[in-house]
C-alpha cells in the first residue's frame, strides 16, 4: 500500500498533464500562436518564391476550424500547416545548389 | 627559428592558396554559363533517347511519342480544334486600336512570321521580352487595356502570329550581355528546380519522363515544347497560353504558381526557346 501511493500520484499527476496540456491544445491563445508561427513561416517560403498550395489551404483549413470555435482542430492544421511551410523552405534552400544535378550536360 | 617559421608559414600559405584554386577551377569552369554547349547537349539529350524521332517532330509533343496519338492528331488535324481561335486572333490582330494603329504598328515586319524571334533580350530594358508581353505593351502603348495573360484573346493573338510563322525555325538570340547570359542561366534553374509539394521540377515530367504516363496524359519531351504555343488543350476545353501552361503546371504540382509574365516565367520560356533552336514554329497546336 506504501508501494502504491507514489505510483497512484504519478498517474494522477501524469493524468492531470494529460488534461492540462489537452486544454491548453484546445485554447484559442495556443490556435492564435500556432498560426502565427505558421503564417510566418509561410510569408519567408513566399520571399523564396515557393509557397506549396497545401500550406495556404491548410492555413485556411485552420481558420475556417477556429472561426467555428473548433480550436483542437484548428490548432492542429496551424501546426500541420507550419510543417509544411517549413518543408518549402528546406526545398527552395536545398535546390539552390541541388537543381544542377539534374541539367543536361 | 624565426626565418624557419616564416618559411614554413609562407609554405602552408602558398599550398592553402593552391588548394583554393585548385578547387575554385573546377567548379568555376563546371559554372561557366556556355548556352551553345547547353543546347547542343540539350538536343543530343533528346535524339538519343528518342532516336526514332525525326527532329523537327519534337514540336509536335506527345504525338511525337506514340504512333497511335500520331495518327489521332493527324486526323484532328484535318478540323483542327484551334481553328476558331485563329479565326478571331486574325481579326483582332487586323482590327485597329482607337487610334486607328494596329499591332502591326509594334512588331518588325507587321508582326507576320515573326513568331520564332520570341522571347528575345532587351538590352535597354535587361529583361527578357515575350511575345504575350510585347503584345500587350502594343495595346496599353496604343491606350488599349492589357489582356489576361491565361485567357482567350492572348491566346487568340498569339495563336495568329505563330500561325503565321509556322515552319520557320526557332531563333532565339542571346546579345553579349552578362545580363542576357544571367536570365538565361536563371531560366535554366527555374526549369531544373524541383519545387511545389509534389517535388517536380519542370525537368522531372519534361526530360526525364517524356513518353512516360502521368495518368491519363503522354508526357511531352521538352525540346520543341514551346514552338508549338499557344495550345488547344481538350483537357481545359478551350486555348491555353505560355502563361497558362506554366501556371497550371506550377498548380499541378502544388506550388503556388508566380504571377504570368513574372521574371521567372519570363526567363524559363527565354531558356527553353534558346535550347529549341533550329525546331520548327509549329503553333498553335492541339493537345490531349
Amino acid at each position: 500500500m506504501r508501494n502504491m501511493m507514489p505510483k497512484s500520484a504519478l498517474v494522477l499527476a501524469l493524468l492531470a498533464a494529460s488534461v492540462t496540456s489537452t486544454l491548453a491544445a484546445g485554447s484559442e491563445e495556443e490556435f492564435k500562436a500556432a498560426y502565427a508561427a505558421a503564417d510566418a513561416a509561410n510569408k519567408e517560403a513566399g520571399k523564396l518564391r515557393n509557397q506549396w498550395t497545401t500550406t495556404a489551404n491548410t492555413l485556411a483549413a485552420a481558420k475556417k476550424a477556429a472561426d467555428a470555435g473548433e480550436f483542437d482542430k484548428a490548432t492542429a492544421s496551424a501546426k500541420e500547416a507550419e510543417a509544411l511551410a517549413k518543408a518549402s523552405i528546406f526545398q527552395a534552400t536545398s535546390e539552390k545548389t541541388r537543381w544542377k544535378d539534374m541539367e543536361i550536360r | 627559428m624565426k626565418l624557419r617559421s616564416a618559411i614554413y608559414l609562407a609554405s602552408a600559405t602558398l599550398a592553402l592558396a593552391a588548394l583554393t584554386l585548385a578547387s575554385a577551377l573546377p567548379s568555376g569552369a563546371a559554372d561557366k554559363v556556355d548556352p551553345v554547349a547547353d543546347a547542343k547537349a540539350f538536343q543530343k539529350f533528346f535524339t538519343d533517347k528518342f532516336p526514332k524521332v525525326k527532329f523537327e517532330d519534337f514540336v509536335n509533343g506527345p504525338y511525337s511519342m506514340n504512333e497511335d496519338l500520331y495518327r489521332q492528331w493527324q486526323e484532328k488535324e484535318q478540323f483542327p480544334p484551334y481553328e476558331f481561335a485563329l479565326d478571331m486572333g486574325k481579326e483582332m490582330f487586323a482590327k485597329p486600336f482607337k487610334n486607328g494603329k494596329t499591332y502591326a504598328d509594334c512588331f518588325a515586319n507587321g508582326g507576320i512570321g515573326v513568331r520564332q524571334n520570341y522571347p528575345y533580350f532587351d538590352e535597354k530594358e535587361g529583361k527578357v521580352i515575350t511575345l504575350e508581353l510585347a503584345l500587350n505593351r502594343c495595346r496599353e502603348a496604343n491606350g488599349e487595356q492589357p489582356y489576361s495573360y491565361v485567357r482567350d484573346e492572348m491566346a487568340a493573338l498569339t495563336a495568329y502570329m505563330a500561325f503565321t510563322s509556322r515552319g520557320k525555325l526557332m531563333d532565339i538570340k542571346i546579345p553579349n550581355d552578362p545580363r542576357a547570359l544571367e536570365a538565361y542561366e536563371k531560366g535554366k534553374e527555374y526549369f531544373y528546380t524541383r519545387r511545389g509539394q509534389l517535388n517536380f521540377s519542370c525537368a522531372t515530367c519534361h526530360v526525364q519522363s517524356p513518353g512516360e504516363r502521368i495518368r491519363a496524359e503522354i508526357l511531352a519531351p521538352a525540346i520543341g515544347i514551346v514552338n508549338a504555343m499557344p495550345i488547344y488543350r481538350s483537357e481545359w476545353s478551350g486555348m491555353g497560353t505560355t502563361s497558362r501552361r506554366f501556371t497550371t503546371c506550377n498548380s499541378q504540382i502544388r506550388a503556388v504558381p508566380l504571377s504570368p509574365q513574372d521574371d521567372e516565367y519570363r526567363n524559363v520560356e527565354y531558356y527553353l526557346s534558346y535550347v529549341s533552336n533550329g525546331l520548327p514554329i509549329s503553333g498553335p497546336g492541339a493537345r490531349p
